[in-house]
């Protein structure tokens, strides 16, 4: 697949673009880091981690980093800190707890 | 040649059916009801090919038609009123897409109070959604219309609106001449959209964000392809004159010439003004009529040289702008006046709001007072609301 955003450096003129707002490829959003603007942040405790999986299926984006069928990490590129994956973390086991974001 | 007798939704109705479009979804409204009724008739009858979407309102029935038309399918739809207010947000998605959706409209005037008669509010409220305008005067033009209109659309990448008076046409029955089904099929052609939502082989991303980066740049080529829409329609109006016979200018003058006053006027009440012309004429008098029949994108160039001639021309304007300042015809048609070096005087008429009836002697009044101001070059009242009661 063609990849617009990489290839392209300069913003485009009007007479350029595609009709409509209509943008050539599929699955742009990998491009539009979308978790800058998070307040607060899970820290994951991969030690506390049971695997349960609850935080990969509940997460709102896909920001729970999955392989081979465990949770490896947060992917804090698109993590908006919504708190739901600590949330749902089983008590005894705790997890991810959620922290200020510091910049 | 087939003439039929038909109202102007049935003649509306029949346009969509010699379409035949790959899909219609709707919501029924008076008075534009019979369109969609009468048309999901010949989809029940397998006379046309058409995906009929029964939509559970006008905001669902014009997202649905928006998602048909990104697929690459024609479509078209009717609506009336508050059912055009109810689509408004959907209406710049459309536009802002470039996808040429086709509305066949019925002008009713917008709540409150509640009224399901002729004016020009609802679609007039519409103007800067970026779909052209088409106001037709009888069944025919309606009928007509939605075949120019289709076929205009689909070239610009702009969707349309062709409309016709609640009840005073929409309703009532008028002769009609249509043409064969093979002769609206190939003069339509067939629809060969640019970008598909289906192709799957071609994955692309419809509606995504576009912030101050990208957004004005987007909105600009979306100005250039309205921008297009005029010269479009002219050359298809001459086409559809070569296969009909019937030619219909972005704006019609009659009897313009040698006369110092004019009536510019849109819909049906510009065929009244036409009788009012003839009449007149015969007791001597020389006045003459501009019809309004596109409205979006302004046909600036042919409105200025119609209208340049007279000494005072009276608009009428059968909605308002709430602006204190008269009707929309009226603003739009001084600023585009403006440049001239040598302007008519321009008063306005808001009449018939809510359908209420404008007679000939309506329409005289109109022509013996403009002809007064064209006379003394004096203005009394600039904006009058014509057959009101308690008006000076």
């Amino acid at each position: 697949m063609k990849d617009v955003h990489v290839e392209c450096q300069r913003l485009m003129d009007w007479q350029e673009l595609a009709k409509g707002c209509l943008i050539q490829e599929a699955a742009t959003s990998r491009h539009f880091k979308t978790g800058d603007w998070r307040s607060m942040r899970p820290e994951w405790d991969s030690e506390a981690c049971i695997q349960c999986l609850f935080c990969w299926i509940t997460c709102p984006d896909t920001a729970i980093e999955v392989k081979d069928g465990k949770v490896t990490g947060i992917d804090y590129e698109f993590c908006k800190g919504c708190g739901i994956c600590a949330e749902i973390c089983p008590p005894k086991a705790s997890a991810i707890k959620m922290a200020r974001e510091e910049k | 040649m087939k003439v039929l007798a038909k109202t102007g939704n049935e003649a509306m109705a029949y346009a969509m059916k010699q379409i035949n479009p790959d899909v219609v979804a709707a919501y029924p409204i008076t008075p534009a009801t019979e369109v969609v009724q009468i048309f999901s008739n010949y989809v029940a009858d397998g006379e046309v090919d058409t995906e009929f979407v029964a939509a559970e309102s006008e905001h669902s029935a014009i997202s649905a038609c928006f998602g048909a038309s990104a697929a690459g399918a024609r479509v078209t739809t009717s609506t009336a009123s508050q059912g055009l207010a109810l689509m408004h947000e959907i209406l710049y998605i459309a536009s802002g897409n470039h996808l040429p959706i086709v509305i066949a409209l019925v002008n009713r005037s917008l709540s409150a109070p509640i009224n399901i008669h002729c004016d020009h509010s609802d679609t007039m409220g519409s103007r800067e959604a970026g779909w052209m305008q088409l106001y037709c005067a009888n069944s025919q033009e309606a009928y007509d219309s939605i075949i120019i209109a289709l076929k205009v659309a689909e070239s610009c990448g702009v969707p349309a609106i062709c409309s016709t008076d609640a009840f005073i046409i929409s309703h009532s029955m008028d002769r009609l001449e249509v043409l064969e089904d093979e002769e609206v099929q190939k003069f339509v052609g067939e629809y060969k959209p640019q970008y598909r939502a289906l192709d799957v082989d071609n994955p692309k991303t419809y509606g995504p964000l576009d912030l101050q980066d990208y957004f004005f740049e987007h909105k600009r080529s979306q100005i250039h392809a309205f921008s297009k829409v005029l010269d479009t329609y002219n050359n298809v109006a001459k086409n559809y004159e070569k296969l009909s016979g019937r030619y219909y200018p972005a704006v019609e003058e009659y009897k313009t010439d040698g006369a110092d006053v004019a009536i510019f006027a849109a819909g049906s009440t510009a065929d009244t003004a036409k009788e009012v012309v003839d009449m007149l004429e015969e007791q001597g008098r020389r006045v003459g009529l501009v019809r309004m029949r596109m409205w979006r994108p302004l046909p600036v160039a042919e409105i200025k040289a119609a209208l340049s001639k007279f000494k005072a021309v009276a608009i009428m304007d059968r909605s308002d702008t709430m602006a204190d300042f008269g009707g929309p015809v009226f603003l739009e048609t001084r600023g585009m006046l403006y440049d001239l070096d040598k302007r008519p005087i321009i008063t306005d008429y808001v009449y018939g709001l809510g359908g209420r009836n404008v007679e000939i002697a309506d329409i005289v009044h109109v022509y013996d007072e403009i002809t007064e101001v064209a006379k003394t070059g004096k203005v009394k009242k600039l904006v009058t609301y014509l057959g009101v009661r308690g008006e000076e």
